[in-house]
């Protein structure tokens, strides 16, 4: 192990180290200073995010290949870490407030983010299954935090037993694709497949197998039916917290494997691709219609967005096109990310303290009770949906447009006809809030109504300015090309 | 650094909106006058910006173009420019935005703070649509209108204001998104968004042509709106607040028409060609249609959200005309829909307040007691049926004149059947008005109305005014938008020659 294998984990590392003293601290912190935790737990997400910043503009790999430092995961890392620091903004006042606070919450997050850094930079197949495991094994036990309640337990048992039935077949693809390549590393894959040194009924199988193992991660059609009982029994910062980082990381697997992958098996892949993005919108959406809970409500349109997501992998095997779509999906995720995170704020700061207050109808009344909440929650519907002059727009409008460079209008097609179905039920929340009579029990914390105030402002600024986040994406490029 | 003219004019309201925002909200007054002048002044700029403006020009004057960011090496502007045709549009919305502004006085009563707000907003927009010369730009302008509107229907509107809302928003939501996937098309085939460097170089192949048609006519069509996408607008209009009716039916309107001009007319002028008489069909069905329900109406304000309809069937006709007299009819009558039929609603609003029913059955004889309301009514449904001497008359008559000479249309049917429409909308609108304000008083509630107040003949007067002006001596209209109208309609004949 050199200096430069330490240097490529950098980020990791600190997280690493510091969630493990933190563990031991707590022991004493929880009884003394119980406040302190969640404190010292976003000054160990910030010092990461430093050293990720530290590494910006490099490209190298480390530990003979197991990781790699890029373009790619320089911007998605740093994501990460600020997804952490919001997520455990929505979680302070939510566990005091239900009598679930432990120190233990916020070490998780940390062993979780940690897990999704991982993640974005791995190189290696046995990588990818190792940081998959890093970071779900700690959402398992966040899922079921809310412990004698069995809508919480059902919850993380479900995640639990679907998360390692998708390990398992991750397991498998990736011993299928060792069986076609003779190797798990990312980039010899791609050598040895650019070269025809291959066998491609395995390969095939594998790679199939292995986006099965990370669809259910991001809940694309048709693995998602774990995610609307996973969203709504799990204490709603912990569903915050999946419904970005889990999919990011799942996509952040996804876009390099399969970047490396798809240019030769592109014909076999694409219609894949192509039916499951159309299903995941569709799915997503038309059920989301139907729903009265807020939380499977944004269950659902976590799915919806997965589709939308995976419209970026539809033109693939296009070498020019490849580039701005993975810029593409990054860019996305962005947007998506910062709206999901406030609507979960603002659905946090709805629920009651007995786990009420959850329905659409609870939102009657919001825009008298708390104007700013209910401008705040009219900004990430509008940027779900992808109206103007909020960053959703331009992540469509990005999105769409790599599909059709790549020749694919019939999906952009279904894509924006998507959008209109989503609309209704994104609008039905603004018309709950504005236009229907009601007493809501909504009542701001300090630190969720920050998060939503920050989300939606960067929604609404960055707008303005998108050009500085698509020249980001567009420079997050993978190692290898 | 001299200011743009464009740029002040746009976004001049978006300083009321900051002004408004500040005061608080029980100072009703306050944010009443803060919104009228900052309108009004807006209106000011707006007249400065045309005495400016060289008329003999064809061109896109006060140009401004502000590089805004790349995407995937497609660079997209702040780009505005104005020519005849959208300083006409211009003018219509800054001067009907104070009036709409001025009738809400007593109308609207309860959260005149997000009022003011949302209806400076919507100026805002509407503006930014007619200005913009970068698709993105009119896209994001185009969709940004519709969350004020969405909220002024919604909040301040009827009984079922709720429904006619979301109504709303998903019908022109379900338009735009196509027009989206023609403009990102476009914008990828020619590396370009902007409006002036594609329209001038006549690119894209006829097929393409065909499709981008109705990927960009279905949003304008729904707009407009066409028969048979019209079923939104008669919720919209009833629901929504007088000032909101006066400024949808207005100027929201012409977006859709005015959206065929700038965009399918140049950019897809074999397309235009071809489907010229099946559009017009279409609008003459409308025109026919619009009629016929209008005067099966009980509800005073859904007779004049359908005569709506049939109006716009006109613009249409005119603009499908594809000559230079169906063109400027069109564009005349797009001004004239708007202010006869803005004052239709005002006058519509001012009964509303008065007697809180809009039921054609509630009211009668209403001339005895309010002579100086049925005066100021008669005018304007004079000026929207098309009486000589009056601005509805001029705009359609050139549309008809334009219909039975053109060429690409080749068939005296078209004007002959939309001629029968003229003859209509007396039979609905004079229906109207009788049952209104003539014969004998029915209801003795309708005994103690009070007649207009002055703030109420200040809010009708100029548009009156201006119907006359334009009835009498539409000249300065037509010079105003023919050099850039003439440049049209030679593009579109050039371009078709080019195929035949």
């Amino acid at each position: 192990m050199t200096i430069i294998d330490l240097f490529s984990i950098l980020p990791v590392i600190v997280l690493l180290v510091w969630a493990l003293f933190l563990l031991m601290a707590d022991l004493w912190l929880s009884k003394y200073k119980p406040g302190w935790t969640p404190v010292l737990a976003v000054v160990g997400l910030l010092l990461s995010l430093a050293a990720s910043v530290f590494q910006a503009g490099e490209n190298f790999s480390g530990f003979s290949g197991f990781i790699l430092v890029d373009g790619f995961s320089n911007f998605l890392q740093p994501l990460f870490a600020i997804t952490g620091i919001l997520a455990i903004g929505l979680a302070y006042d939510y566990l005091k407030r239900h009598d679930i606070h432990r120190g233990e919450y916020f070490i998780l997050i940390l062993f979780s983010i940690s897990g999704m850094m991982l993640m974005s930079s791995a190189g290696d197949l046995i990588m990818i299954f190792l940081s998959l495991e890093l970071l779900s094994i700690p959402l398992y036990i966040m899922a079921s935090l809310a412990y004698p309640r069995l809508e919480s337990e059902e919850a993380g048992l479900k995640y639990f037993l679907l998360g390692t039935f998708s390990s398992g077949f991750l397991l498998f693809g990736i011993a299928m694709i060792y069986g076609a390549t003779t190797t798990t590393n990312l980039l010899d894959i791609f050598k040895f497949v650019g070269a025809g040194l291959y066998d491609p009924t395995l390969m095939i199988i594998g790679s199939v197998l292995v986006l099965i193992a990370l669809g259910f991660k991001v809940a694309a059609v048709p693995f998602q039916s774990w995610t609307p009982d996973v969203y709504q029994g799990s204490p709603s910062p912990v569903s915050a917290f999946m419904s970005v980082g889990v999919k990011a990381a799942g996509f952040s697997a996804l876009l390099r494997v399969f970047s490396l992958i798809f240019p030769q098996l592109a014909p076999a892949l694409t219609p894949v691709f192509w039916v499951i993005a159309a299903l995941t919108m569709i799915v997503g959406n038309v059920v989301a219609i139907s729903q009265t809970n807020l939380k499977r409500m944004l269950a659902y349109s976590s799915i919806a967005h997965a589709g939308y997501l995976l419209m970026a992998f539809v033109p693939f095997g296009d070498a020019v096109t490849r580039q701005n779509s993975i810029a593409a999906a990054l860019f996305y995720l962005l947007a998506y990310g910062l709206a999901s995170l406030g609507a979960w704020a603002v659905l946090i700061g709805l629920e009651g303290d007995k786990y009420s207050g959850n329905t659409l109808d609870d939102l009657a009344g919001l825009g008298k009770k708390s104007p700013i909440s209910a401008a705040l929650m009219t900004v990430f519907m509008l940027s779900f949906t992808g109206i103007p002059l909020t960053l959703g727009f331009w992540g469509k409008f990005y999105l769409f447009r790599t599909t059709i460079e790549g020749g694919f209008i019939g999906l952009a097609i279904i894509g924006l006809l998507t959008s209109l179905i989503s609309a209704f039920y994104y609008l039905r929340v603004v018309v709950k809030m504005y236009f229907t009579e009601g007493e809501t029990n909504f009542h701001w914390n300090f630190w969720t109504s920050a998060v939503a105030i920050f989300a939606g402002l960067a929604l609404l600024v960055f707008s303005f300015v998108p050009g500085w986040f698509f020249e980001l994406a567009a420079r997050a490029t993978l190692i290898g090309f | 650094m001299t200011l743009n003219p464009l740029l002040l004019v746009t976004f001049f309201p978006l300083i009321g909106v900051l002004i408004v925002l500040l005061l608080k909200p029980a100072w009703k007054n306050a944010l009443r006058w803060t919104a009228l002048s900052t309108a009004l002044v807006t209106f000011g700029l707006s007249i400065w910006m045309l005495t400016q403006f060289n008329a003999a020009s064809g061109d896109m004057q006060f140009e401004f173009l502000l590089p805004w960011f790349n995407l995937g090496g497609n660079p997209i502007g702040v780009h505005f420019g104005v020519d005849g045709i959208s300083i006409l549009m211009v003018l219509l919305t800054t001067f009907l935005t104070p009036l709409a502004i001025l009738s809400t006085w007593k109308a609207v009563a309860e959260k005149v703070k997000g009022f003011m707000a949302f209806f400076l907003l919507l100026e805002v927009g509407m503006l930014g649509v007619f200005l913009s010369l970068d698709m993105v730009l009119f896209y994001i302008f185009w969709e940004f209108t519709l969350i004020p509107m969405y909220f002024l229907i919604g909040l301040w509107g009827g009984e079922r204001r709720v429904y006619a809302a979301v109504k709303f928003f998903l019908y022109t939501f379900a338009g735009s998104i196509l027009m989206l996937a023609g403009i990102l098309w476009i914008g990828l085939q020619y590396g370009s968004f902007d409006l002036s460097l594609l329209s001038s170089a006549g690119l894209i192949p006829a097929t393409a042509q065909l499709w981008l048609f109705g990927a960009f006519g279905l949003a304008f069509a729904i707009k407009v709106p066409m028969f048979p996408l019209h079923s939104w607008l008669p919720d919209a209009h009833t629901e929504a607040p007088t000032a909101g009716s006066v400024i949808l039916a207005g100027v929201l309107l012409k977006m859709g028409t005015y959206g065929f001009l700038r965009f399918n007319l140049p950019l897809f002028p074999n397309a235009s060609m071809q489907l010229a008489p099946w559009m017009a069909g279409v609008a003459v069905i409308g025109i026919i249609y619009g009629a016929a329900v209008a005067y099966r109406q009980k509800d005073v304000k859904r007779l004049v959200a359908y005569s709506s309809i049939s109006h716009l069937g006109f613009v249409v006709l005119g603009i499908f005309a594809l000559n230079l007299q169906g063109i400027q009819g069109a564009i005349l009558q797009m001004v004239n829909h708007g202010l006869s039929t803005g004052a239709l609603f005002l006058v519509v609003g001012l009964l509303y307040e008065r007697r809180h029913t809009r039921v054609l059955e509630n009211f009668g004889g209403l001339w005895k007691v309010m002579p100086v309301m049925g005066t100021l009514a008669l005018i304007t449904v004079l000026s929207s049926v098309g009486l000589p001497g009056l601005n509805g008359f001029v705009g359609e008559f050139t549309i008809l004149l334009g219909t039975f000479k053109s060429t690409v249309l080749g068939s005296p049917w078209f004007a002959g059947v939309a001629t029968f429409g003229v003859i209509l909308a007396a039979v609905y609108l004079f229906h109207m008005f009788q049952k209104l304000f003539l014969g004998p008083v029915t209801h003795d509630e309708n005994l103690k109305l009070k007649d207009v107040s002055v703030r109420e003949i200040l809010v009708l007067a100029p548009i009156l005014l201006l119907a006359f002006w334009i009835g009498i001596y539409p000249k300065p209209f037509f010079m105003l938008m023919a050099p850039a109208v003439e440049k049209l309609a030679v593009l579109v004949q050039n371009a078709a020659s080019l195929v035949h």
